[in-house]
């Protein structure tokens, strides 16, 4: 049975507390054991994400890894960790290409704030999400597509999660 | 293995070899030995303009790769040191840079990134000129006055434009000496680079292009810096023990016959064995049991194209190079050719790309990626602390404007300093002295 957008837009708002409260390790555990997250380079939206360079093409573990580093003190860049405030609309759902898979498309804007100084990020997701043992949705693939013609003026990296 | 490198081998510590020599902003001393930079360097609007002259209007700058305009009629526009430039190839297929700007009124002629096209129309007036750069078309060209050239008013671009293995580099003046001259003992890795690939090596699609809220040169000195390799990427390195990497987090036991060389004319190397896998042939658990096979196909093509003992230096030779002024070409868990433009002094834009073999399979170049984002780039796992480090820098030189002196002599009084000693930084710093403040530079230093 699809999942209706009420309950997407339900996960999604989820996915968002978690990543504004640094509960990155809860993150994680939305991926399913074959997921992936997916950002392309500014400049190459519609790139290959095995064969084109991409800012960040996650497995799993890579997923895993980078979440291990967020977490550490000596992620230099995120500590203190950036205060960030996400917004997430303009959700839509469709059938996905899997069995019991949907395709869920929403825009973020994400407010990041350093004592350095504040940038604002604007992004597209995309979603491939299905329902795991315990019926609960995971993420097969989070693709982020961020709307920036290059990083220079949005804090020059990216070192949270979108 | 061996290495050929520049003023490599002398034997002699750089306190024996080079004479002492204190200017305003670089104190080389001896008695004691001790390597200061003022750090004014880094933020005096004075010292950028005096380096756009000295220096980027001086020795040759890095623009583009061959391969990213493989086709005639390609271009790709970017800036480089500040100034917006074509790098196409024309219609015969020459590599030409051109300043993206009209010769009627200076509009830019094109404001794509890339593609390809037979003309740069400028939108302003509709002027359009061709790849080779000959005004070809204009509206109302009888309107203009006699004596009124077209050929005049051909695109202008940097007097000369030289590449080698496939790098392109542009120069504003026309006495420049030559590229190959100038890249001395540089060349030695690009070969080394450039070797990886019978079919040759190729920009990947997609770049970093981001920034750095420091100056310029602290880029120059982080992007080989051996000494911060522990502590700001111990995350890097933890995840990768992790996954079953041998790494003992320490410099002198992970990374092994490390050596720095000044390779001539500002360039410097540091060489090493890092303890990351390499995607052109070093496998290591961290890639994935997988991935095995196919990091080891890559050596044998090495083998079987340049033999042994040169397949096991491309292979097994990790090095850091920065080609002077704003080049950097690392070969390590990937192979990343960076730039690093400033804006201010307290401003860089930084490029960044990935260089492959062209016949590497999509499951090499997969493992390739993994190996590049696994560490490099904006969103990897280690660059968002350098630029933090060099950010960090930066807002501390604003505790003591105009004073303050930063500490470059590690390893300045050994025989054969090591990739976390300081030569390959102190050889930037003493070329940069050279051209910024003079050859002997006034011996201004009040101690
Ligand atoms: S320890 Fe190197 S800048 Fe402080
Ligand atoms: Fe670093």
């Amino acid at each position: 049975m699809a999942a209706t957008r009420a309950e997407i837009e339900d996960f999604l708002y989820h996915e968002a507390d978690l990543l504004d409260e640094w509960r990155l390790e809860e993150w994680r555990d939305l991926f399913t054991d074959d997921g992936r997250y997916y950002v392309p380079a500014t400049d190459n939206p519609e790139g290959d994400p095995d064969l084109d360079l991409a800012l960040i093409s996650d497995t799993k573990e890579g997923v895993r890894g980078r979440v291990q580093r967020l977490l550490s003190t000596w992620a230099h860049i995120e500590n203190p960790r950036s205060l960030t405030r996400r917004v997430i609309g303009n959700v839509r759902v469709e059938p996905g290409p899997g069995e019991n898979e949907v395709v869920a498309r929403c825009n973020a804007i994400v407010y990041r704030s350093r004592v350095a100084g504040t940038t604002t990020y604007a992004a597209r997701l995309t979603y491939r999400l299905r329902p795991g043992e315990d019926g609960a949705l995971r993420i097969v693939l989070k693709q982020t597509v961020l709307d920036h013609a290059t990083l220079r003026d949005s804090g020059g990296v990216l070192s949270i999660i979108i | 293995m061996t290495t050929t490198a520049g003023a490599a081998g002398t034997g002699l510590p750089e306190v024996e070899r080079i004479p002492p020599r204190s200017t305003r902003y670089v104190r080389d001393e001896r008695d004691p030995n001790a390597f200061l930079v003022q750090r004014s360097v880094f933020v005096d609007e004075d010292v950028l303009a005096r380096e756009r002259e000295a220096i980027f209007n001086r020795c040759w700058v890095y623009v583009g790769h061959g391969s990213e305009i493989p086709e005639p009629n390609d271009f790709v526009s970017r800036t480089v040191v500040g100034r917006p430039v074509l790098f196409t190839r024309d219609k015969d297929g020459e590599v030409r840079v051109w300043y993206n700007a009209c010769t009627h009124r200076g509009a830019e002629v094109c404001r794509e990134r890339r593609g390809n096209a037979r003309r740069f129309r400028c939108f302003y007036h509709s002027w359009s000129f061709s790849t080779d750069g000959r005004l070809v078309a204009m509206p109302d060209e009888d309107a203009y006055p006699e004596g009124f050239s077209k050929e005049a008013h051909r695109l202008r671009g940097p007097a000369r434009v030289e590449s080698y293995r496939g790098f392109y580099f542009m120069n504003v003046r026309a006495d420049a000496e030559p590229l190959e001259d100038y890249l001395a003992g540089t060349k030695y890795y690009l070969d080394l680079t450039a070797d990886q690939s019978a079919a040759g090596m190729v920009v990947t699609p997609g770049s970093h292009e981001y920034s750095i809220k420091a100056n310029w040169k602290l880029l120059v000195e982080n992007s080989f810096d051996g000494y911060h390799a522990i502590p700001v990427h111990k995350t890097y390195l933890d995840v990768q023990r992790s996954r079953g990497d041998q790494i003992a987090g320490s410099t002198d036991s992970d990374w092994k016959r490390s050596y720095a060389y000044d390779l001539g004319n500002g360039h410097a190397v540091t060489v090493k064995e890092a303890p990351w896998g390499r995607p052109i042939a070093r496998w290591k658990p961290s890639m994935g049991e997988d991935t095995r096979e196919i990091v080891e196909d890559s050596y044998r093509r090495l083998v079987a194209a340049h033999g042994t003992r040169r397949a096991d230096e491309i292979a097994g030779l990790d090095f850091n190079m920065h080609v002077f002024p704003n080049l950097s070409i690392n070969n390590i868990m990937a192979v990343i050719i960076r730039t690093y433009h400033p804006v201010t002094p307290g401003l860089m834009h930084v490029n960044a790309w990935s260089l492959a073999p062209a016949e590497e399979s999509p499951a090499a170049r997969r493992v390739r990626n993994e190996s590049f984002l696994s560490f490099l780039g904006p969103a990897g796992l280690a660059t968002p602390d350098d630029n933090e480090a060099l950010e960090s820098c930066h807002r501390g030189y604003a505790s003591d404007p105009g004073g303050g002196w930063s500490d470059v002599s590690r390893g300045m009084d050994l025989d054969e300093p090591r990739n976390w000693d300081e030569l390959q930084m102190r050889t930037f710093w003493r070329r940069w002295s050279d051209l910024v403040e003079g050859p002997g530079g006034g011996n201004g230093g009040e101690h």
